[in-house]
């Protein structure tokens, strides 16, 4: 860090210096700063960093940007080095003129490490304070509030002066009180300013700022910050319920998702059905097809991909499970044993035929951009993928809700599975509405599999990792019952993620399990028991 | 249970079709192929071709295919034909154990190439033993074993998870001061960072320093522990992950990393089982500056190395087949199989045995490997940065090449040991009470 920052010195001293003198001069510093980057060694490139930043050069700020990019090439052959632009064109990086000829044999990009990179963030932020887009000030901010460099202290102070929009300002009034607060020469007073500053912060980064507080600071500092860690480990604290709870639904969304079509097949019909999770690997197939076709044919699409997987995962899972049920779990009804055994060889033979169909490895299987990063609500960080499955677990729930609710098919499928002589007395063709609803819960195995895509590998093992975790929700949940399952997963996820913190995954999951079965022990038919006739059947 | 019986009808046929499934179900796997007239030498192939470990092992079956190949090409070995015996033991770890005795007793194999799991190799081992055969063990592993009847080509813990904990701690790799030791639930996670924990502290670092975790395999809920690791690294210390989170979980948990926004050059990662098989799942980009420890990487740049992806993609029929570290381990192994059976003129277990020590054979980075006496191999060990195309860039890498070390000299009860088969012929000497038989 020391050679580092000496450097930086180094670099500011440079710049006013070079400021002064001629634009020959300069050119002449910028061409041989880029020297630097042929020898395809780290320690040089950040010589190379920091002599191009400090040329003050006006293509200084593209190449440093190209070199954290990974389009700064370089030919050792010809030593020259080259830049590209975001649509793959090549410049000559000495003049800035695009490149004549056919490029150099061994044209290969500026190697980067971690180390080179922080360098390149903290030099960007120091070079970038002033930038006209009140984004790249933001990040410039960022930076400098990592780096905690103190030679960037007087452009903070500029940049701070002349700040308009609110939002940069405070990032950048944060980035100076984290500077002043590692140098030793800042008064006492500017210091206590900092903590009061770094408290009001009150987030992660702030903790991790007072807590490296180095220990040169005055002893009432000090004391001050060993008061804000306190009072910002309280604040934290609390916001680590809100987002355990937070937790515990995106896992409760996820359980509830690959449970719902199992308390279809299980919970409504009674088959219990072992190859529910290869219909779940079946939805994520099929997104992996129509990202493929899509990647290949329609690359502008990408971002509709989902949608156009759901529909086709639920018109896939749903035929392959009509199929299993007209040609298999007809002939079954009523002898679970047999069910269980020839769902379970039949889900060996999917994974199987879709290992050799597609290979063993995983798939790649893309985020749309929509569902990719985060945001924050308050302290807690809530990722986007998350939010749209719980969103989506939530649609579907309704959705199927409502189909057994209001529709003529829901309908008759309550009737066969209440009363099936009744019903077919009434003139149901009750086989015909077996495979449909057998149908239906594979088909929303499926779309539980385009979701499940997108947070889990798809692979062929997929649906395994979830079989025991559905069975589990629809029984603690209530056999033949919506709403069980509904409140099963949440309650299930929930407690999983409180317990995780203290427990740990693996004792996490063992001690649900003993719950479960205790839970089990007391209430042989889950949360929400089916009274009346219909069980006896 | 739930229905009403019907369909009685339907029993017979149901039956049969039952006894079906489950045949093609469980027998799944057998694959050994046709005696043919003239005489050859067998050799065995151990790997999953199906269930969880499939996903690893079906490349390692296929490389080995590949090698035999091509040697036969060259007229095979002492004048015969290699001919390759491949098995399925499906990821079930007994039946590694039934498997082995199978080739080794019915099929009569010369060498077994297989296993990945540490806990398939423990269950394989004692047939081996009793059998008096070879066992070629291509993966990294925790060290803490020597046996006499298997050969281990992958890399120890000296030659992977220490140098990278060193480069982590060096001032390239960002000088970190807190750890975070994050594993799967099993022996090989559990040694390595029991190992990694007494070599951080006897480098200074203390206790509240360091955090261990563990989940169970395929793990795939990542958002408590990737927040668990923010907050651990909000302490105004340089943070560092390493990973031993073995298999499936590592794509939902480099996911969830992305996600939050965990980025390498705040807290970086170094992973000792993604290679680049495992990043083929895996949209790079959020990775990039993510660290691995390898003893070979497709992107090294090297003639043999070039030639033999060449040679791969071309037996694959796949022109973006990629290549890994245990795939290496086998073509060392391979060759020193071969260089071992050609000094002896024999494949006499004992003989080829007790040739393999001392026997070099050149590695794809450029270097040459030595069989040691303690049945591991010397190797290079590289630290590789996740690039956005999925491949790794070499960040750093050891002067020269590191012996294998069968027992961790950090360990009690593991630094006294020392493993020999030429001289002291004793894979656990004790160098204090000087005995044969561990600690």
């Amino acid at each position: 860090m020391r050679s580092f920052c000496e450097r930086l010195l180094a670099l500011v001293f440079a710049l006013s210096v070079v400021c002064v003198a001629a634009n020959a001069a300069r050119a002449d510093a910028y061409e041989d700063a880029l020297a630097n980057f042929l020898a395809d060694s780290f320690d040089d490139t950040i010589e190379g960093i920091n002599a191009v930043a400090a040329s003050g050069h006006p293509l200084a700020e593209k190449v440093i940007v190209a070199l954290q990019d990974g389009r700064l090439l370089f030919s050792a052959e010809e030593k020259r080095v080259f830049f590209k632009d975001e649509a793959d064109r090549l410049f000559d990086a000495a003049s800035g003129s695009p490149a004549t000829g056919s490029p150099p044999a061994d044209l290969s990009p500026v190697r980067l490490n971690n180390r080179l990179r922080r360098i390149i963030e903290a030099t960007l932020g120091s070079l970038t304070l002033m930038a006209p887009d009140p984004v790249k000030r933001f990040e410039a901010a960022q930076a400098v509030f990592k780096s905690k460099d103190a030679n960037a202290l007087p452009a903070l102070d500029q940049a701070i002066a002349k700040e308009t929009v609110a939002r940069v300002k405070r990032a950048l009034t944060e980035a100076r009180a984290a500077v002043i607060l590692y140098l030793d020469s800042a008064a006492e007073t500017d210091k206590i300013d900092a903590v009061g500053i770094m408290r009001e912060r009150g987030d992660q980064e702030a903790l991790a700022v007072l807590r490296g507080l180095p220990d040169s600071n005055p002893p009432a500092v000090r004391q001050l910050a060993a008061d804000a860690i306190a009072s910002i480990e309280r604040t934290l604290a609390a916001w680590e319920t809100v987002q355990n709870a937070w937790y515990g639904i995106s896992l409760g969304s996820v359980l509830l998702l690959a449970a719902i079509g199992l308390a279809i097949t299980f919970g409504v019909m009674g088959v219990i059905n072992m190859a529910h999770g290869e219909m779940v690997m079946l939805g994520a197939y099929t997104t992996f097809v129509v990202q493929e076709v899509i990647r290949t044919r329609y690359p502008g699409l990408f971002d509709y991909s989902l949608f156009i997987a759901i529909p086709l995962a639920f018109l896939i899972a749903g035929f392959v499970g009509v199929l299993i049920e007209r040609g298999i779990i007809q002939f079954l009804y009523g002898r679970p044993l047999e069910t269980l055994l020839a769902t379970w060889g039949l889900s060996l033979i999917l994974q199987q035929a879709v290992r050799t169909a597609f290979g063993p490895t995983n798939k790649d299987v893309g985020n749309p951009s929509w569902m990719s990063g985060s945001f924050d609500l308050g302290h807690i960080t809530i990722t986007y993928n998350r939010l749209w499955i719980v969103v989506f677990t939530l649609l579907v729930f309704v959705l199927l809700l409502a189909l057994l609710r209001y529709t003529r098919l829901g309908l008759e499928m309550r009737a066969v599975t209440q009363n099936r002589s009744m019903a077919a007395s009434m003139g149901i063709r009750t086989g015909w509405i077996d495979a449909m609803t057998f149908g239906l819960g594979s088909g929303i195995a499926g779309i539980a599999g385009v979701a499940l895509s997108q947070i889990d590998n798809v692979s062929p093992n997929l649906g395994q990792g979830y079989i025991i975790d559905s069975f589990m929700v629809v029984v603690f949940g209530g056999v033949g019952n919506l709403w069980g399952t509904l409140v099963g997963a949440l309650t299930l996820g929930i407690a999983n993620k409180f317990l995780e913190p203290f427990a740990g995954a693996v004792l996490g999951k063992i001690a649900i399990l003993v719950l479960i079965i205790l839970f089990i022990q007391k209430r042989p038919r889950g949360l929400f028991a089916l009274k009346g006739r219909a069980v006896e059947a | 249970m739930f229905i009403p019986n019907r369909a009685a009808a339907g029993r017979p046929l149901i039956r049969r079709w039952l006894i079906a499934a489950a045949g093609l179900a469980l027998g799944a796997g057998v694959v050994g192929q046709p005696a043919q007239a003239q005489e050859t030498i067998k050799v065995g192939i151990l790997h999953s071709l199906s269930g969880t470990m499939a996903i690893s092992e079906t490349t390692l079956k296929d490389v080995m295919l590949m090698l035999i190949d091509e040697q036969n090409k060259k007229g095979g070995v002492l004048g015969k034909k290699l001919e390759a015996v491949v098995v399925d033991p499906a990821s079930n770890w007994p039946l590694f154990a039934e498997k082995a005795r199978e080739l080794i007793t019915k099929d009569k194999v010369s060498v077994v190439f297989g296993c990945w799991t540490s806990v398939s190799r423990k269950s394989v081992l004692p047939v081996f033993k009793e059998l008096n055969s070879i066992l070629f063990y291509p993966v990294q592993y925790e060290g803490e074993e020597s046996e006499r009847n298997v050969f281990y080509t992958g890399a120890a813990p000296n030659q992977q998870a220490i140098p990278a904990v060193d480069y982590l701690m060096s001032k390239d790799g960002g000088s970190a001061k807190r750890w975070v030791l994050a594993g799967t639930d099993y022996v090989y996670p559990r040694t390595t960072n029991k190992i990694l924990e007494a070599y951080l502290k006897q480098k200074g670092v203390a206790q509240t320093d360091i955090m261990i975790n563990y989940t169970p395999f395929g793990h795939s809920d990542w958002q408590t522990i990737v927040s668990d690791i923010k907050k651990f690294g909000s302490a105004g210390k340089k943070t560092a992950v390493v990973s031993t989170i073995n298999g499936d979980a590592n794509v939902p948990f480099y996911k969830e990393l992305g996600n939050q926004g965990v980025k390498a050059t705040d807290i970086p990662v170094a992973a000792f089982s993604v290679g680049e098989e495992e990043l083929a799942g895996l949209d790079t980009k959020p990775l990039v500056g993510h660290l691995a420890a390898w003893n070979y990487f497709q992107s090294i740049k090297s003639p043999v190395n070039a030639n033999f992806i060449k040679t791969w993609q071309t037996f694959t029929k796949n022109p973006k087949r990629v290549t890994n570290d245990p795939m290496e381990a086998h073509v060392i192994g391979f060759a020193m199989w071969v260089k071992a059976v050609e000094k002896v003129k024999s494949t006499d277990p004992n003989k080829v045995i007790d040739a393999l020590p001392g026997i070099e054979a050149p590695n794809l980075t450029g270097g040459t490997s030595k069989m040691l006496p303690n049945h591991h191999i010397t190797k290079p060990v590289f630290i590789g940065e996740v690039r956005a195309d999925g491949q790794f860039d070499t960040v750093w890498k050891t002067p020269g090449l590191v012996p294998g070390d069968a027992w961790s000299d950090y360990l009690d009860g593991s630094k006294e040991l020392e493993a020999d088969w030429v001289t002291l012929k004793c894979g656990n000497y004790n160098k204090v009470t000087k005995k044969c038989g561990g600690a």
